[in-house]
């Protein structure tokens, strides 16, 4: 079948800007996207950029957008996705500097990942660890220890997109895979990093990462168990806790979330929050937004109650 | 067509006017609905991140409240949608973590879920199991000129493991109920992403800068309105839209407004029904939808 592709081109050397480039193949089953811009490089234009190798999902040199969603250019059928989208539009890696083509600078990703310590750090490295320590720890990973570093979910992270500093989704799933290692020593050191600005809780939970990656790591997940190690290790202090702590003592006394007391109660004796709140909170009142935090219980708190003393038994 | 309606705590507090809404639609649909009056929260996925089996817990009684009324539940809002039903879908699949919630739901309320429930929600529900064709007939008021935003959100698409109604990458039901009302749908980058809602009280900054770059461009692409079928993502882009317009007016210029009316899903449906701006409880919003009242009219 005879297939359109749209590439985006930029060489910062010639262009100004980047621009759409139609480049039309010949596709089987057989035929992934890759294939596809290999095919284009060698037999219609040479000075198409892109990166690639081992051409199997297993080094994830070739991650790209494919249709707008990061997608692995080797994993990618070409006529799966032209069925799906009725098209097949190609551009650089999201969020990421473009240096040629499909070509964009990893140097932000490989900075997060570094920023982590990503490997165990350990006193006793003449000691072999005894394989019973290690033994339940492949459960505990989560599958955390797949990552392939391609760099889709950190280019697909809505948190990402409007803060750059950020570590994010890859750096952060991969804090969590030494989380677990009972052979690091350094653990509760970076999970108490990991509660600073730009760490745990500026996550949004918006699922792209789960969403995107190729390789069912669920980075996102793997921040969630980060934030219940954090709340079950005393790190109770940041906003982001608090958020949780209060959100279940709000639910847990009502059966539902009251909106007014959650605030109330995530920022209780911190002044300075509590008086930056006001505005908000009287535009609340004034639009009939504020529900009344002296209300009583609504129907139904009581087998609440029950569920959540049955839970802490 | 009958539902168990789950209101969620949004719709019960924060966004009245999102039940308000409901209520006048499915009514003048004749679509029946039980309201679960004793409804609790689905956690949002927070109470899920401190203790999943207690969020597992609370959802389990909702479905078990409307497994006894032999009625599938209806929700409202996009994040109960994709807790609520992600937790049926796993409560469902998973015999050993059912018997387990089972065991500690029915010690503390008597309940136990079997697993016969399906958690829709409304957009589904009316593209779905209503259909549009049949919405057309109550369509008596077509918002002919009128371009609307479709603002989905995450939990509604994401995971799509829990969702799987809409296809994930290019979801299509918002844009076929604003045909369907007469509105034109308008196209732009940012309506499957983040609201920024969830750090709307911790991380203010990242919110902001999130609110921005979605009002911004669903108004470059043409937009008269968004339309979300999340009470959070309506709260994350309305609430927050002041203060997204100085980092809008910093960006682009002094003069430049966002101005960006955002519509419940029930409330767009409902102008089309002819129903007034005040009994879909407009009058709560923070950005004034006037000026978009003014263009139907």
């Amino acid at each position: 079948m005879r297939i359109t592709i749209s590439i985006q081109r930029f060489n910062p050397e010639l262009d100004v800007k980047p621009h759409l480039q139609d480049f039309c193949i010949e596709a089987g089953r057989e035929t992934t996207v890759l294939l596809a811009l290999i095919k284009i490089k060698e037999e219609m234009d040479g000075s198409l950029s892109f990166r690639a190798s081992c051409r199997a999902a297993i080094c994830g040199s070739d991650l790209m957008m494919i249709n707008g969603i990061q997608k692995l250019a080797c994993k990618t059928p070409v006529l799966e996705e032209f069925t799906h989208h009725k098209k097949i539009v190609i551009g650089p890696m999201a969020n990421m500097p473009v240096i040629k083509d499909l070509v964009v600078d990893m140097d932000p990703f490989w900075k997060k990942i570094r920023a982590i310590t990503p490997h165990v750090v350990s006193q006793n490295v003449d000691q072999p660890t005894s394989t019973s320590a290690l033994k339940n720890i492949q459960e505990e990973l989560h599958n955390a220890d797949a990552c392939i570093m391609c760099g889709a979910c950190l280019s697909a992270c809505n948190t990402f997109e409007v803060s750059s500093d950020f570590l994010g989704p890859a750096a952060l799933a991969k804090a969590y895979r030494f989380q677990v290692d009972p052979r690091d020593e350094i653990r509760t050191e970076r999970l108490e990093s990991l509660q600073e600005e730009n760490g745990i809780w500026d996550c949004v939970r918006c699922v792209y990462c789960v969403q995107v990656c190729p390789k069912d790591v669920a980075p996102m997940e793997q921040i969630v168990r980060l934030r219940q190690k954090s709340i079950a290790s005393g790190f109770t202090d940041s906003i982001g806790a608090k958020h949780i702590t209060a959100f279940e003592k709000v639910v847990g006394e009502e059966g539902r979330l009251n909106e007014t007391k959650l605030p109330l109660l995530m920022t209780w004796g911190n002044f300075g929050k509590m008086i930056q709140m006001i505005p908000m909170g009287l535009k609340m009142l004034l639009h009939g937004k504020s529900p009344n935090p002296f209300a009583p219980a609504p129907p139904g708190h009581k087998e609440v109650r029950a569920i959540f003393k049955e839970r802490k038994k | 067509m009958k539902y168990a309606y789950y209101p969620g705590c949004a719709g019960k507090g924060a966004t009245p006017e999102l039940h308000q809404s409901t209520m006048k639609v499915v009514e003048g649909l004749g679509i029946e609905v039980v309201e679960l009056d004793r409804f609790n929260c689905c956690g949002a996925g927070v109470i899920g991140e401190a203790d999943p089996d207690l969020a597992y817990l609370l959802n389990a009684r909702t479905l078990a409240t409307a497994e006894a009324l032999g009625l599938d539940i209806m929700t409202v809002c996009g994040t109960c949608q994709g807790v609520l039903g992600g937790a049926n879908k796993r409560l469902q699949k998973d015999k050993d973590l059912r018997n387990r919630i089972n065991q500690s739901l029915k010690a503390s309320t008597g309940l136990e879920y079997q697993g016969t429930v399906t958690v829709k929600h409304l957009q589904w529900i009316l593209v779905k199991d209503f259909g549009v064709e049949a919405l057309k007939k109550f369509v008596t008021n077509p918002l002919t000129d009128i371009s609307i935003a479709p603002f989905y959100g995450c939990y509604i698409l994401r995971p799509e493991s829990a969702t799987g109604f809409d296809d994930w990458e290019n979801p299509q039901s918002l844009e076929k109920l604003i045909k369907t009302i007469g509105a034109y749908p308008v196209e732009y980058d940012d309506r499957t992403k983040c609201c920024g809602f969830p750090v709307f009280l911790e991380k203010e900054e990242i919110a902001t800068g999130m609110v921005e770059k979605r009002v911004s461009s669903a108004k470059k692409a043409g937009g008269d309105a968004m339309v979300t079928p999340c009470p959070l993502c309506h709260m994350g882009l309305d609430f927050n839209q002041k203060s997204a317009e100085k980092i809008h007016q910093e960006k682009e210029g002094a003069n430049k407004r966002l101005d960006m009316p955002i519509l419940h899903l029930p409330q767009l449906i409902g102008l089309a029904m002819g129903f007034s701006p005040e009994s879909l409880g407009m009058k709560h919003h923070l950005v004034s939808t006037a000026p978009l009242i003014q263009k139907i009219n």
